[in-house]
């Protein structure tokens, strides 16, 4: 009959045609998990043609995305308005108890001082796809690319603070790896003491994404609600230093392990990324505005 | 003209993966989506049966691990859906016959295809998470997948059996 003519066949046959494609598969895998890839040339060429494609279809569905706005409810609206007055009432009690606070802001500013006296040149873009979290990467697509001078290990931020880095570009797209992927390390010096650490990512999204940061030294006991701001590297590679990360949201420790873990609460809201800035060396030149000197801060 | 057809298969593939990269952000789940493409490859498994949809899958698997923001080991997904393509097409004569079926049908792929592609990710320490949180986002997959299955399988039999018929004429 028609069918058995195209797609059933004999069942030898199929059996054989799928041995083929689970052979091709862990032969992909196996070269792919190298870390000097060869499928590293197939993967930017894939990269040129679907990028753009991602970038036409974002910048056409951005409207009705945009639309859900319209349709928050009365009721949501005032669920806000309480959790605003809540929220109000806290601070005012902090405004009024805490005079320890500012001992924190000056070192605190000081630090991000630097961020924005150093002079950090960015690139804006904007976010236009987003890896499904069933892949168990946390990473996004970004409409700026190599011909905006973007290239892998620069830091990407936003107005809130650290967002990733980019880890594959291609002539219009580039790839960001976020901060709370399980392979995002990020070295970390807390607020108010500048100890150093490392932040990794847990992986998961919402409101409970969450960062892990290791302290160096064990004798150090991060306080709550302290700020965590990137530690940098040399020549701002993978990271540039001085971004505001997060906030301490707990600390634990146990007898067996020699450090403690803070668990950080990310400043930058991964569920709802838009408009980000990418960390460029300075006098770069593209065929996008690069901001510079205090724009943003 | 058979080049044709082929052409819209990978065109319906494309649109699918950039759909749930691009369209289903706004709605995801926890940052879960549906995953458009395995389902694109269940369809093609009860419309034309285990062979044509290994081959599919393997297509629609690369497209996924190598498109943009992919950043795993490329192959764990044309892994997984090679296979689910393949086991799905060994069942289609129930799915074939009622659209509940099918629907069930789709569940279990997405079950068997996120869980496989989670698994690889285990072996090969690839962007593993905890085996709570693996859970939880498999099965908000395959709740997601289960939702769109009723709307997209009726429209995608219809189109891939339409394609079928024509390349037999040939």
């Amino acid at each position: 009959m028609a069918r058995r003519g195209y797609g059933g066949g004999p069942a030898d046959k199929s059996r054989r045609v799928l041995g083929l494609l689970v052979l091709a598969s862990l032969t992909v895998i196996t070269l792919d998990a190298r870390t000097d890839s060869p499928l590293d040339p197939v993967r930017s060429a894939v990269g040129a043609v679907v990028g753009p494609l991602e970038d036409a279809t974002a910048t056409a569905t951005r409207p009705f995305a945009d639309a859900g706005g319209f349709f928050r409810t009365n009721k949501s609206l005032r669920n806000d308005i309480a959790t605003l007055s809540a929220e109000n009432s806290r601070l005012r009690g902090q405004v009024s108890t805490e005079p320890l606070d500012r001992q924190r802001l000056a070192a605190l500013d000081a630090l991000t001082r630097t961020a924005s006296e150093t002079g950090y040149s960015l690139v804006a873009a904007r976010v236009i796809a987003m890896g499904p979290v069933q892949s168990f990467t946390r990473t996004v697509t970004i409409d700026a690319g190599s011909s905006a001078g973007l290239a892998k290990d620069m830091t990407v931020l936003n107005n809130d603070g650290l967002v990733g880095r980019v880890v594959q570009t291609t002539r219009s797209t580039a790839t960001v790896l976020l901060i709370i992927d399980t392979d995002s390390v990020v070295g970390g010096r807390l607020g108010t003491n500048a100890e150093i650490g490392f932040l990794r990512g847990r992986g998961s999204i919402g409101d409970s994404g969450r960062l892990d940061l290791e302290l160096v030294d064990n004798a150090v006991t991060p306080s709550r609600d302290d700020v965590v701001v990137t530690w940098g590297s040399k020549n701002g590679v993978p990271y540039v230093a001085g971004i505001p990360i997060g906030r301490v949201e707990s600390v634990t420790s146990s007898p067996r392990q020699s450090s403690r873990l803070a668990v950080i609460r990310p400043f930058a809201d991964f569920s709802a990324l838009d408009v980000v800035g990418v960390v460029v060396p300075k006098g770069t030149r593209g065929d996008r505005p690069v901001i510079t000197e205090g724009g943003a801060r | 003209m058979t080049g044709l057809k082929d052409a819209t298969l990978v065109a319906v593939v494309c649109v699918a993966v950039i759909a749930q990269a691009v369209v289903f952000r706004f709605v995801s789940v926890d940052g879960v989506v549906p995953n458009l493409a395995l389902v694109v490859v269940v369809a093609a498994a009860i419309s034309r049966g285990p062979q044509f949809a290994a081959v599919l899958g393997f297509g629609a698997g690369m497209l996924l691990d190598l498109a943009p923001p992919a950043d795993h080991v490329a192959g764990r997904w044309a892994l997984a859906l090679v296979l689910v393509g393949y086991l799905a097409g060994l069942v289609r004569q129930d799915a074939r016959k009622s659209p509940f079926m099918a629907v069930v049908l789709v569940g279990a792929a997405s079950f068997v295809g996120t869980s496989l592609f989670a698994l690889s990710g285990f072996v090969l320490d690839d962007g593993a998470l905890p085996v709570a949180e693996t859970l939880r986002v498999i099965v908000i997959s395959v709740l997601w997948d289960l939702m769109l299955a009723p709307f997209l399988i009726p429209v995608l039999l219809w189109g891939i059996d339409r394609l079928q018929p024509l390349r037999m004429a040939h």
